[in-house]
């Protein structure tokens, strides 16, 4: 077996061990190539099939391109996908830069609140209705029990103490200090009421192997990852305002691999363009300590 | 797969990833006592192996200046708050990095005790590890503990790093007495090092290049040793093992094959093979090897994640374990002696019950015996627990497990299960375990002896009750007579629940209305009282219908009850819906000295030897009057005395 066939392997069996214990499962999608391809992961593990439903935390920043690939797919593979917001932040224009908030804290009010909030069921989830070919309000406001997010270890330093199967309490909290044991394949899969796991498939995936991936698999991603004439491309997506493209010129997937293994992002950090991990020290560890992914 | 449309970033031809050559990947654990320096180790090897982004270093030095810490390599893995601030490694990094021969995943474990079970999640994923050891500080208690977990855990490969050498000023006395005290200890668990290394993370010698500090040391630096591990890679020539994950009918693929998914722990099975599923004894042949977006396969081997068609529709559970025809069977059973760990803070105890899960099983199960616990850091044995005579001769085994010790112990599952020995390299996937406590993974063991006794257990119970018995002064033949009827278990079964308790219903209104003595024994009833105390017992009757872990409990106590029925001359009625033979077992030796009779309706999933079977869809009546039959034929039912 190759590495990434030993890789494909893992989160295979991670994907069916989670479809297997959690009756309320969902697989947050945010349009970007590592939950990507835990999407084609997934279609991996179940034949073809997506059998729980995606759920895509809308911030109304993100890149237009990112909505319209995401309706597509959507469209295509017949997914159900479910979207969530902070509807009331954005109404107050309680963002960055309009509403004067911090880069984290419009993070925190876009996408950790609307995340909980989204997954508790407490807020408004839409779903797309394949037969009315449009978003609709979801009637199931049941709390999701099992959440699979497509987190790295290789990505930042808090991600790289993650488990496969990582509890959180009931206010989604994460307790880092006192992570459940993990071993020859066995995860935390019994679980108070109340609580919820987080899922990893990706953990032993690095930026590289993401895309090794990609091109041996043939999966279709935005378009934004390539340069399209004029020497930047995305490596990394988020939401506009916070966002930098990056100065390659990569046009497709063979060459993105060639310039991970070897050329000039060999030694610069995957989020380097992200401006929220700038803002003081561990940031992310303190957004994913109250629940963001 | 759907197609790729034009608008949508369609991959490029992959001609160039598939042509490079494909580095291997290896996951090495850094145990060993805290502070004796593991994370500056693996700090400083990523810094003179040049692979820290850019950057990266200036930061961490820039956070130790405002915070006004010295720099340590170890900040570049210990990047937690909590771990910055104290100083200490609290839960295992995966840190990856490449050398020219593979690319790595290195796992730096924690060294304190309280985290332990950190260290054995991290240790668990490696194939090889390399156990540090501080020069000026020497063997401590962790030292050997990490080296005891890690050949419990089934690692072979260990290179020993005396770290530190700048502190005692590389004297190789210091080296040498390190290095003979530590390899005594490793012979005695029999563990061959693959060499011990002088090193210093903080000045880097030895680690990515030989030091000239140490002219004395002739061996190789630590890369290099790591770059001469062996990657063990699947065990395809083994026998195989396939333990069944999921059983998936999906109708968006247009057809109703039922497709068996699991991930082959060891061997291969092709096309056409023919296998067999434990411990349920059922057989067919593999159809078809079932994947997404890959040519047709007609071969699945160790370490593939995949999904299987029979030649024949066979109702298989979750955590069966698929083996083939012709090769090495996996032992059937519920008894087995082990070597176990223990984490959690309630002590392991005997008796109580815990959830095992080995590979993909899941079941119920109980510690029959303790044979003997084990301090791992000094390989002493625990003193006895409360009850010991004074000044007793023989020593006692202590009555529980506690936090952090090694244990050997005998095991009984409540209902038999397919497993290996997980001694040795092969097999081992279906030879180790994990004990649930509560609703946390609390310990870990490895399979050492099968003992046999499948039912053993349960008939010495059943002696002893009777043996135990107080009897009325009625005799059984008093009741005979008075009842006209012999006491019989009559218990149906087949796929589904409801028809099976319109017929229940049925049948105790013929008897009774017939003059005899019958009662329909109600699993919701039993549910809501007797076995109220279980987890699952809310369900109502659901519970003794799913195939949970708490369904061999519901299943013995019902035996119970229904036999103190019978002992009341009884004839009781009760349904279970999809009856295995194991269970059938249960409630017959358990009904001892009463018979049983098994009345199914339907399709048979389990093979199960019924006294009775009726086609599905039989109208109650037509089924009372089949089962009153048989009841007269068997002599249930005594027509002369009436």
């Amino acid at each position: 077996m190759t590495a990434l066939q030993r890789l494909e392997a893992q989160s295979v069996y991670i994907l069916r061990e989670a479809y297997r214990e959690f009756p309320r499962l969902c697989m947050l999608w945010s349009i970007g190539k590592d939950s990507t391809v835990l999407l084609w992961l997934t279609r991996k593990a179940f034949f073809g099939e997506v059998p729980f439903p995606l759920v895509h935390i809308d911030t109304s920043f993100k890149i237009p391109e990112m909505i319209a690939y995401r309706d597509r797919l959507v469209r295509d593979w017949r997914l159900n996908l479910i979207y969530g917001e902070n509807r009331a932040a954005l109404d107050a224009r309680q963002t960055f830069p309009a509403g004067a908030l911090s880069r984290i804290a419009c993070c925190k009010a876009l996408k950790t609140d609307a995340l909980v909030n989204t997954l508790s069921g407490a807020w408004p989830r839409y779903r797309f209705d394949h037969e009315q070919d449009r978003y609709v309000k979801d009637a199931n406001t049941e709390p999701y029990t099992g959440v699979i997010v497509g987190a790295r270890a290789d990505e930042e330093g808090s991600r790289s103490k993650e488990r496969y199967f990582s509890p959180r309490d009931q206010h989604s909290d994460w307790d880092i200090g006192d992570q459940p044991p993990e071993l020859w394949n066995q995860f935390k899969t019994d679980f108070a009421p109340g609580t919820h796991v987080r899922v990893h498939p990706l953990l032993d995936w690095t930026e590289l192997n993401i895309w090794e991936y990609i091109a041996a698999e043939e999966i279709p991603v935005v378009p934004l990852y390539f340069d399209h004439g004029d020497g930047t491309r995305y490596r990394s997506l988020g939401c506009y305002p916070c966002t930098k493209p990056v100065a390659s010129t990569a046009a497709n997937v063979t060459e993105i691999v060639e310039e991970l293994r070897t050329g000039q992002f060999s030694h610069i950090a995957e989020r380097a363009g992200r401006e929220q991990d700038k803002e003081g020290d561990g940031t992310l560890e303190t957004l994913r300590r109250e629940g963001y992914m | 797969m759907a197609a790729v449309t034009d608008t949508l970033a369609a991959a490029p031809p992959a001609a160039a990833a598939d042509t490079a050559p494909e580095m291997a990947v290896m996951s090495v654990v850094v145990i060993g006592h805290v502070d004796h320096g593991k994370s500056t180790v693996v700090g400083r090897l990523l810094h003179d192996t040049d692979v820290l982004p850019h950057g990266k270093i200036e930061q961490v030095r820039r956070n130790c200046e405002r915070s006004g810490k010295p720099f340590e390599y170890a900040f570049l893995i210990d990047a937690l708050q909590d771990e910055q601030a104290q100083g200490i490694t609290i839960d295992a990094a995966r840190v990856f990095f490449r050398s020219d021969r593979r690319r790595y995943i290195i796992i730096d474990a924690p060294g304190h005790i309280e985290f332990l079970k950190n260290m054995i999640s991290g240790a668990a994923r490696a194939e090889a590890a390399i156990l540090v050891i501080d020069a000026q500080e020497g063997v401590r208690e962790n030292s050997r503990r990490h080296g005891y977990m890690a050949a419990m855990l089934g690692i072979r490969q260990l290179v020993v790093a005396v770290n530190k050498m700048d502190l005692v000023d590389y004297d190789q006395a210091t080296f040498a007495a390190i290095h003979e005290e530590y390899a005594a200890f490793l012979r005695e668990i029999e563990v061959q090092p693959r060499a011990f290394i002088p090193v210093s993370g903080r000045h880097g010698d030895n680690l990515a290049a030989p030091s000239p500090r140490t002219p004395w040391y002739a061996g190789a630096p630590l890369l290099q040793q790591m770059d001469a591990f062996d990657s063990a890679g699947p065990a395809t020539s083994q026998a195989l093992r396939l333990p069944v994950q999921d059983v998936y009918k999906f109708p968006v693929r247009g057809d109703d094959a039922r497709i068996v998914a699991g991930t082959v722990a060891s061997g291969s099975v092709r096309v056409g093979d023919a296998v067999e599923f434990l411990p349920s004894r059922k057989r067919a042949r593999v159809r078809g090897i079932e994947g997404f977006n890959l040519p047709p396969q007609q071969e699945a081997a160790a370490g593939g994640a995949t999904g299987i068609t029979l030649s024949e529709e066979l109702y298989v559970r979750p955590g069966e374990v698929m083996y083939r025809v012709g090769e090495r069977a996996p032992r059937v059973g519920t008894t087995f002696r082990c070597n176990l760990f223990w984490l959690g803070r309630n002590p392991l105890v005997r008796g109580k019950r815990y959830r095992l899960k080995l590979a993909t099983t899941r079941v119920a199960v109980h510690v029959k015996e303790i044979v003997q616990v084990l301090d791992a850091s000094s390989l002493e044995s625990r003193g006895a627990g409360p009850g010991r005579s004074a000044g007793g001769g023989a020593r006692e085994v202590p009555a529980h497990v506690g936090r952090h010790d090694v244990a050997e112990c005998v095991l009984e599952t409540h209902k038999p299960i397919a497993f290996d020995l997980g001694l040795g390299a092969d097999l081992v996937a279906t030879g180790r375990f994990v004990l649930v406590d509560e609703y946390e993974i609390a310990g870990g063991g490895i399979i050492t002896e099968y003992l046999s006794g499948l039912r053993d257990s349960l008939r010495e119970h059943v002696k002893q009750r009777d043996f135990a018995w107080v009897r009325g002064s009625i005799t059984q033949q008093e009741r005979i007579e008075r009842f006209g009827q012999r006491a019989r278990l009559v218990v149906l079964t087949g796929p589904e629940r409801r028809p099976l308790q319109e017929v229940a219903r049925g049948l105790e209104g013929e008897l009774f209305h017939a003059g005899r003595s019958a009662y329909y024994l109600g699993l919701t009833n039993l549910a809501r009282g007797l076995d109220a105390d279980m987890t699952e017992a809310a369900d109502g009757d659901a519970a003794i219908t799913t195939a949970g872990d708490d369904r061999g409990e519901h299943v013995r106590r019902l035996g119970e009850v229904a036999h103190i029925l019978c002992e009341a001359g009884q004839i009781v009625i009760t349904t279970v819906a999809d009856l295995d033979t194991y269970e059938a077992e249960t409630l017959r030796i358990l009904g001892q000295p009463h018979d049983m009779l098994v009345i199914r309706t339907g399709a048979d999933r389990h093979g199960v030897n019924a006294d009775l079977a009726l086609p599905s869809e039989t109208p109650v009546a037509e089924a009372v009057a089949a089962v009153c039959r048989l009841l007269r034929e068997r002599e249930v039912l005594l027509e002369y005395y009436l």
